[in-house]
């Protein structure tokens, strides 16, 4: 067995970089004559510009050049745009915006940059930046997405045909929802807020940009999850071939979906460097972060559920609006369709009608933000199953049951266009229900009313896609017959260093720890997508296991003219090329990929080089899925919530790396607990100004906000759509928990009266909730 | 203004500006990039150094400030096969995703166990509360200075 | 962001960093260990234009019992108040106290001079002082707690005058501070404090008003005898909450008397208080 291969706990080989702080992140990197940039950012939610003085920050100390829209203007820099909008989907046209590197005549958002200023240090930057003089003629602001969509006074975007809405999307059948709703014996509503919430990784944005007058060439370091497609929008926004550009993503501190597209820094740095003549490299505050960073989530939903006296649900309907912030983001379609697509979840729901709309609002853009939309439809249709549950008196897991796809049913095709190909629903559910010990709660809710608490329990299920777009892996020999990972998707915290060696160990029979690992230079990784939306394993690793065929087959030419024999005769395993029936007989690919290297000779028929590539697409998708069941206490007396105890059961198919695997549970989880209970970005009616702009106001938990009991299994169904069988992890526990806790926080308040309650459940909210159920 | 420091058991003399931050004093002039920034509001903990032995936020701490003092960064705590028990606890138990608040947290764990060798779980919640993480939902770095501390380290 | 440049003196005494604070006028502030003053700076919502470092000034960094008082030096950290014997003795409530604030490292730095001058409404000691009739005692006078606290940072110190110590009574027995955090945040949402001490009750709030309060409508009621939750029931009134995103005005006044009660109850050593 190959301590080292599929499966195995792998400790991983980037950390001891990590634990010696050696890693090197974009701040750590500072050219020679490094110039530090300063962005000037708009005090006012919504406004014209009515001048702008930059003489004297231009004259303050150090100061090398200070750039403003109006250079934007006659630079002829392009904005920043969607990647994909309602029209490439086939739902009418939305409004598509182009987002200027530095306002031009309107500031849209506080914290929209306004002018950047460079200097020879970022002191120098600083205090030149506070001379910059700005005029502004404040416009109403408008910050809710329910406010935006009917304002009649504030328009984010002046020539949006639809105000401040840019679009409407809609799955499903209105015809067959509403009459399967109109034959219903019962049916529940609700509406629900998802606040807006900020990534937060603990590494800020930042980019060092530098112009080679030399060629004409600039280099990027960026915090981003996606150098291709950083390199892509950039070229695009600086009117350069993408030839012109290199991007690189050193190590990167997290990025949770925020950091997977290009900012307009990005633009800028570059743009400045060569305004300048020497690099400039601009590192966010996290104050920055917290007003200027995409934000996420931030939708309101009505939803409807019809069902039947046994709880079988009947059909489903939804409207929400969604807030895109001042500007569509590059992926900031992705929440909106999400949202709205898994609303089914992993039930057999034959008819449903789902609608959103997206909406412009003074606030820095929105996009996807670890679940991107999953979270929000999630959330919907299990507080509306949990209500059915209660009209019908029927216990919580039972209904889900009761409406689980069952495995039979598979490949099962949902009313919203997704094929899920595999999964054992049910047993993952049970699988829960028991490790949660789901049967013996009564007796820990009088435990804990004994010592003055009330004790709710929640479930929740939840399924969601795994892998977007398509990717390419590369495996390269070198001629001491070694090789190396070349890596189009973009680890910054998942281990890819780690987990796809594994495979390769596994597949080339290879050392492990001779295995080298690339990534995140578009010099030296000729394509790839970079990583979001949990896709690595499924694309990255199926396209991967395809380098690695083409590898194989490649050698086995090799190995068979090295060995006299046909390549029909070879056999490949643990590393080894044997003539089928004659094990003695074989040659190490080591030693064939060195063959590939002669100087002269056999290379000669073969070519030079042992190396593979592969892709992978998504067009047939993955779809995680998990059962979720969390206990709660609430002290009701200050509405405080702690968590007893957490369980949660995925099916992530093969799992490649079990410890790095609970990791990401781990991690997605402290996410979604914290949306529930401590996280919310406040914006201040009227003023539009960010009121949690600080770690100080803004939640993120710390190390005593997590349960001291989390229990997590997983429950492989391998997925029958890639060859690895895996289905993404990232995600999942972020999805799972905000329904789960929501739902064990309302199933402890309801014998007081409580009958809704939206996050994040401060005590300050739990409280009120209660007094005004006991008025 | 004159900057004398002992850091990482080398003696420095330098220059900085009275504004500059001890956190840019060692990643700057000194090259020593393993210390991060985190946040502005002295919440996060990536910054943490220790100052005569105690953990501190080095961001909130002027260079000058800390000019006469020693000072021991996560450079200084253990390198190539000499790392410190903690740091190897960290990756024995998966403590890290994206490793940029690890740094602080091995550090003020090195810390916490230098004062208490063997924390209960609730007493490695309160010894780590000035450190933040996003990846990693903190169960397997509380795992790690349990295993640290079991494996009887003492720096 | 790098903060506004500025000068920098570090004096080695107190009589040395009086003259410089004199001298300098009243653009300069006191640096102790940074943990009020730098956030501010790195944020520019403040921007002095010199800083007297004093933490070089070891005589303001001890603790004495003397005769019927503690004295403590103005520079003593946060940790060390926690874990000092004598004051873990002679003024439990203070320990207690200071064994909360913030986090560890905050702890290790921040001292209760610098926290007392800066006058946080959200700041805890200047309870405790109350509570305790502690003595500011500085480079001119010795203020008692009851003149000290003004406002929000506000206090009557003098530009250029010092805290050099603070003296509290001799207040041994059970004491209590609860913190109540809506997350580990190094401020209270709202937070209450009590000891029964033998010169009556003590009991005392925090972050509910622009400076520290005392609740000596409680405490009358309590040594007069009258039952905890009741008397707990008077530690809102006359109390004018800012409301926050995080807590309404409401909740805060509710909260207040809640872990009022509950402090008294656990100060007295009534199981489940």
């Amino acid at each position: 067995m190959n301590r080292f291969g599929i499966g195995q706990a792998v400790t991983r080989v980037e950390d001891r970089r990590f634990v010696t702080g050696h890693g090197r992140y974009t701040d750590d990197i500072t050219p020679s004559r490094c110039a530090y940039g300063f962005v000037v950012r708009s005090p006012v939610a919504h406004a014209r510009i009515t001048s702008v003085e930059v003489a004297g920050a231009a004259a303050a100390p150090g100061v090398l050049c200070v750039l403003t829209g109006e250079d934007v203007v006659k630079a002829g820099l392009r904005g920043f745009t969607a990647s994909a909008m309602p029209e490439d989907l086939g739902a009418p046209p939305g409004h598509r915006t182009f987002r200027p590197v530095l306002a031009i005549g309107k500031v849209r958002f506080a914290g929209e940059g306004v002018a950047f200023v460079v200097a020879d240090t970022p002191g120098h930057a600083a205090d030149a930046a506070d001379l910059v003089e700005i005029d502004y003629e404040t416009l109403p602001a408008v910050v809710r997405p329910d406010e935006a969509a009917v304002a009649r006074d504030s328009f984010v975007h002046e020539d949006c045909p639809g105000g401040n809405v840019a679009w409407g999307l809609m799955f499903g059948d209105a015809a067959a929802a509403d009459a399967a709703f109109a034959r219903a014996p019962h049916r529940v509503a609700v509406r629900l807020d998802n606040s807006r919430l900020s990534a937060s990784p603990l590494e800020p944005r930042g980019c060092v940009g530098e112009y080679h007058a030399a060629d004409g060439g600039y280099t990027l370091h960026t915090s981003t999850q996606n150098p291709h497609g950083v390199r892509q929008e950039v070229a695009g926004v600086l009117g350069v071939t993408e030839t012109r550009l290199r991007v690189v993503g050193p190590d990167v501190g997290g990025g949770f979906g925020m950091k997977a597209d290009a900012y307009p820094e990005d633009a800028l740095v570059l743009w400045a460097s060569r305004a300048c003549g020497r690099p400039v490299k601009w590192i966010a505050t996290r104050s920055e972060s917290l007003l200027s960073d995409t934000g996420g989530r931030d939708q309101v939903v009505d939803g409807e559920l019809a069902f039947d006296d046994e709880g079988k649900i009947l059909a489903v309907r939804a409207s929400a609006v969604h807030a895109l912030g001042a500007y569509i983001a590059p992926a900031g379609l992705v929440p909106s369709v999400f949202s709205l697509r898994f609303i089914p979840g992993a039930y057999d729901v034959t008819a449903a009608h789902l609608l959103t709309r997206g909406v412009f609002t003074n606030t820095s853009p929105l996009g996807p933000y670890r679940g991107a939309g999953r979270p929000e439809a999630t959330y919907l249709i299990e507080r509306l199953l949990d209500e059915a549950a209660l009209v019908l008196g029927l216990d919580r897991a039972e209904i889900r049951r009761r409406n689980l796809i069952p495995a039979s049913a598979l490949p099962y095709r949902t009313v919203t266009g997704y094929a899920y190909d595999s999964g054992e629903f049910g047993r993952v559910l049970d699988r829960c229900v028991t490790m949660a010990d789901w049967d013996g709660f009564e007796a820990r809710r009088l435990a804990s009313e004994a010592a003055g608490r009330r004790r709710g329990r929640g479930i929740a299920f939840y399924i969601e896609q795994g892998g977007v777009f398509n990717d390419r892996m590369e495996l390269r020999f070198d001629p001491g017959g070694t090789v190396t990972i070349v890596a189009g998707t973009f680890s910054h915290g998942q281990g890819h260093e780690t987990t796809y060696a594994q495979m390769v160990s596994d597949w080339l029979g290879v050392p492990f720890t001779d295995i080298r690992f690339i990534q995140g230079d578009t010099d030296k990784v000729p394509f790839g997508r970079g990583t979001y939306a949990a896709r690595s394993s499924m694309v990255g690793g199926s396209a991967l296991r395809r380098a690695a065929d083409a590898v194989i087959d490649r050698a086995a030419g090799m190995a068979a003219a090295l060995m006299e024999v046909s390549p029909d005769d070879l056999e490949f395993a643990g590393g080894r090329f044997t003539v089928r029936g004659d094990e003695a007989a074989g040659i190490d690919l080591t030693e064939v990929a060195r063959a590939f290297y002669y100087p002269m000779g056999i290379t000669d028929k073969f070519g030079v080089g042992l190396e593979g590539s592969g892709t992978w697409s998504t067009e047939r998708e993955n779809f995680p899925n998990g059962c979720h069941i969390c206990e709660v206490e609430v002290d009701t007396e200050t509405g405080e919530v702690t968590i007893g105890r957490y369980t949660l059961v995925d099916d992530i198919g093969t799992v490649i790396n079990p410890m790095i695997a609970e990791g990401q549970l781990h991690g997605g989880l402290a996410q979604g607990l914290a949306q529930a209970l401590l996280e919310q970005q406040v914006y201040e009616t009227g003023s539009g100004q960010l009121v949690t702009g600080s770690f100080g106001d803004y939640g993120v938990p710390r190390i005593g906000f997590m349960p001291a009991r989390v229990e997590s299994a997983f429950e492989p169904v391998p997925c029958l759509t890639n060859p690895l069988g895996v289905k993404g992890v990232g995600e999942g526990a972020t999805i799972g928990a905000p329904p789960a806790v929501m739902s064990a926080v309302l199933d402890a308040l309801r014998p007081l009266g409580v009958t809704h309650l939206d996050m994040p459940a401060t005590p300050d909210r739990v409280w009120q909730a209660i007094q005004g159920a006991q008025r | 203004m004159k900057v004398t420091l002992t850091v990482n058991g080398t003696r420095h003399e330098g220059e900085a500006e009275p504004r500059d931050l001890l956190v840019h004093y060692l990643r700057g002039p000194l090259g020593l990039t393993g210390t991060h920034v985190g946040c502005d509001t002295s919440q996060c903990g990536a910054c943490t150094v220790l100052l005569d032995g105690d953990a501190v936020k080095s961001c909130t701490m002027l260079a000058v400030q800390a000019s006469g003092h020693e000072v021991l960064t996560v450079e200084g705590l253990g390198c190539g096969d000499d790392l410190d028990p903690v740091q190897q606890a960290f990756i024995a138990e998966h403590g890290l995703q994206c490793g940029y608040c690890t740094p602080g947290f091995v550090l003020a764990a090195r810390h916490l166990l230098d004062r208490n060798p063997h924390p209960t779980e609730a007493e490695i919640r309160r010894g780590l509360e000035g450190n933040l993480c996003r990846c990693t939902g903190y169960v397997n770095i509380i795992r790690a200075v349990q295993a640290a501390a079991s494996s009887g380290s003492t720096a | 962001m790098i903060p506004v440049a500025f000068g920098y003196h570090r004096p080695q005494s107190v009589k040395e960093a009086a003259e410089m604070l004199t001298e300098l006028g009243d653009e300069a502030k006191i640096l102790a260990g940074g943990h009020s003053l730098l956030p501010l700076m790195r944020l520019r919502f403040a921007a002095p234009a010199a800083l007297v470092d004093i933490g070089d000034v070891s005589e303001l960094r001890f603790v004495e019992r003397d005769g019927g008082q503690v004295r403590v030096g103005a520079l003593t950290r946060h940790r060390d108040l926690a874990e000092h014997q004598v004051i873990q003795a002679s003024v439990p409530l203070l320990s207690a106290t200071a064994a909360q604030v913030g986090d560890p490292q905050i702890r290790n730095r921040g001292t209760i001079g610098g926290s007392i001058a800066h006058a946080d409404p959200a700041g805890e000691y200047g309870t405790v002082c109350l509570m305790l009739d502690a003595q500011i005692v500085t480079t001119r006078r010795r203020i008692p707690a009851a003149e000290f606290f003004l406002g929000r940072f506000t206090t009557p110190l003098d530009h250029d005058e010092l805290v050099t110590e603070l003296v509290f009574p001799f207040t041994p027995g059970e004491a209590v501070y609860i913190k109540f955090c809506h997350r580990l945040f190094d401020w209270a949402l709202v937070g209450a404090a009590a000891q029964q001490t033998d010169r009556g009750w003590r009991v005392g709030l925090v972050n509910v008003s622009e400076t520290p309060v005392r609740a000596v409508a409680v405490e009358r009621a309590l040594d007069e005898g009258t039952p905890y939750a009741e008397a707990a029931r008077l530690a809102s009134d006359g109390l004018h909450p800012t409301p926050s995103h995080r807590a309404s005005a409401e909740y805060k006044l509710h909260l207040t008397r809640v872990l009022t009660r509950r402090v008294i109850g656990q100060a007295a050593g009534v199981p489940g208080g």
